[in-house]
């Protein structure tokens, strides 16, 4: 089912990390991907597992319900292993059948391709996990202000990101409530043709699509009943604020970024993949 | 010819951060014909309950026969066992989206393969016994008061012609003549179809004057189950897990506290007010 899918989604705990200023959970993030593609050495990927796996602990979010939370891109993992591996070619030939090749360079591209996405997506889904999606849209629209300058609209740009992250649950839910309505009324959802099947989706739609139009039409009578009139000289109740561990956890990233760049470059032992 | 569950439980959201027991080991039979309440408040799994009754949630673990078949068994048709107990669900809006109120009504026997002209007469009895006016069966269902909603909600289910008729809190956004007239009929069928009928309420005075048994359910477990006069007969624990006995149960009591020599167990107006004259007479 949809539901079953955790990127992306909010995982409730009590922890450092989901205290934490969602500017630098952004940041950090960021630098932790950028870390991730600019660094190509055996011992940057040790120093990057350390790292993800004390990030994790922090968290105090489940390692299996990360795990399962890698499922979903499982298929995408393997195909992108699997074109590495056979169609990337240098160093000694390992193995040659037919048209298939391995080449020395071909593994340990797939191999740290592989790595470099479990990382990747372990990473950003652990922001997620810790972040609610109002705090972070917060976050993006502190971080993107700046851009205000220039005329972007920031402010609304935010407001319509953490509506629109605020209504898919509702709308799963309502889903949900509106196909039991159906199904209890003998509605046949899974049997027939494809025409069939989208016929039978129309039971669903229209109360789904009323039930759409009326929440938002509720959600904005609400804001405008309480005076929402866009972003100009809008104040924050809760302003972000930077505190000590918010700069502490800077300082972590940046000296992890740094370490992992001066392993890359000044000691000898390493496996170049490009 | 019952319903029966055998330590239902559920979990909602299984597996998850999410993860909430909705029902817990609860265990009973339904005999066919009778008029059953379910009370218990908000969030204690009444509607999780009257939801597997029909197979639309499948319980994590437990039994449930109906007609003494198991439901969970493999290859059991759900969709006659969803023709035969019908479910209206509490939110009407839910389940309207035809372009006009006597095509919704239709949707349920269409869906159990009968003819149009069946369909509509199925209908539009239905509708009568529900009371809702003729001259808006044309109307678009989305135009509708949420009371009126309601009683279309209710004919589709009923045009079903169910055995089971599960109502989960039907009367919520009626007014008390409409309220009234809506559990009326469902009693005139029950008295005449030998429907077995299953209410959820929040109305201790609804219950008491229709149903001949109550389920009380309490944070997903079975608390009570008997006639009324004996569950309200607990009306101090009941009280404590946030329900309330019928109000002629606080004043005889209270009569009683103060001296008066009379039964505290009658739950309807008529009868508590029969025992009190009996007091008199004496
Ligand atoms: N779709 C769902 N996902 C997760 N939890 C749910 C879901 N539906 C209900 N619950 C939880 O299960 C519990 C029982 O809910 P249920 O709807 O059965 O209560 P109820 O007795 O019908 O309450 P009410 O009187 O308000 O209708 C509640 O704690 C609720 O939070
Ligand atoms: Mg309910």
């Amino acid at each position: 089912m949809i539901r079953d899918i955790t990127i992306g989604q909010y995982y409730p705990a009590k922890s450092i990390l989901h205290r934490l200023d969602p500017r630098v959970k952004i940041v950090c993030t960021l630098l932790f991907l950028i870390s991730l593609f600019l660094q190509k050495s055996v011992l940057g990927y040790v120093i990057a597992a350390v790292f993800l796996f004390g990030v994790i602990r922090l968290s105090r979010v489940p390692f299996q319900y990360i795990v399962k939370g890698l499922k979903p891109i499982i298929m995408l993992l393997m195909i992108t292993v699997l074109f590495n591996l056979f169609l990337t070619r240098g160093g000694a030939v390992l193995f040659h059948k037919w048209i298939f090749t391995i080449t020395e360079l071909g593994l340990s591209t797939a191999v740290f391709m592989a790595i470099r996405l479990t990382f990747l997506i372990i990473g950003s889904s652990l922001m997620t996990f810790t972040t609610t999606p109002n705090s972070l849209t917060d976050g993006i629209e502190k971080l993107l202000y700046p851009l205000n300058k220039i005329r972007v609209p920031v402010h609304e740009i935010a407001m319509m990101m953490s509506i629109a992250l605020r209504f898919i649950p509702i709308l799963l839910e309502e889903t949900d409530k509106i196909m039991k309505a159906q199904i209890a009324r003998g509605a046949d959802l899974e049997s027939g043709n494809i025409i069939q099947k989208a016929k039978a989706m129309i039971p669903i739609l229209v109360p789904l699509f009323v039930s759409a139009f009326r929440r938002a039409n509720d959600l904005a009578m609400a804001m405008e009943s309480r005076c929402y009139r866009g972003g100009d000289g809008r104040t924050k109740m809760k302003p972000l604020v930077y505190k000590g561990r918010d700069r502490m956890a800077y300082l972590v990233t940046v000296v992890y970024v740094i370490a992992v760049f001066a392993i890359g470059r000044y000691v000898p032992f390493h496996i170049w993949i490009f | 010819m019952s319903i029966k569950a055998e330590h239902l439980n559920y979990i909602y959201s299984l597996g998850t951060a999410y993860e909430k027991q909705a029902l817990k080991d609860v265990s009973f039979e339904i005999l066919q014909g009778q008029f059953v309440g379910v009370i218990g408040h908000t969030g204690s799994g009444k509607s999780t309950l009257i939801q597997h009754l029909n197979g639309l949630v499948p319980a994590t673990s437990g039994k449930l026969y109906y007609e003494g078949k198991n439901i969970y068994d493999e290859g059991y048709d759900m969709r006659a066992l969803r023709g035969q107990v019908g479910l209206v669900f509490q939110y009407p809006e839910h389940q309207l989206f035809e372009v006009d109120v006597l095509t919704d009504v239709c949707f349920g026997p269409k869906n159990q393969g009968l003819s149009p002209e069946e369909c509509e007469k199925r209908a539009r009895e239905a509708l009568e016994l529900v009371g809702f006016p003729e001259k808006y069966y044309k109307q678009s269902p989305f135009d509708l008061s949420g009371g009126q909603k309601r009683r279309v909600a209710i004919a589709g289910v009923l045009a079903m012609n169910p055995k089971v008729l599960v109502l989960d809190e039907p009367t919520a956004g009626l007014d008390p003549r409409g309220r009234d007239e809506i559990l009326d009929q469902v009693a005139y069928l029950h008295r005449e179809t030998d429907m077995t009928v299953i209410l959820v309420s929040h109305s201790m005075e609804d219950i008491a004057k229709y149903v001949e048994r109550i389920i009380v359910m309490n944070q997903g477990e079975k608390m009570y189950d008997g006639s009324p006069k004996e569950v309200f007969a607990h009306y101090k624990e009941l009280e404590a897990v946030g329900l309330a006995a019928p109000q002629v149960t606080y004043i005889l009591n209270a009569l009683a506290e103060k001296g008066m020599n009379i039964k505290t167990d009658a739950i309807t107006i008529t009868e508590a007010a029969d025992e009190i004259m009996r007091n008199f007479d004496d």
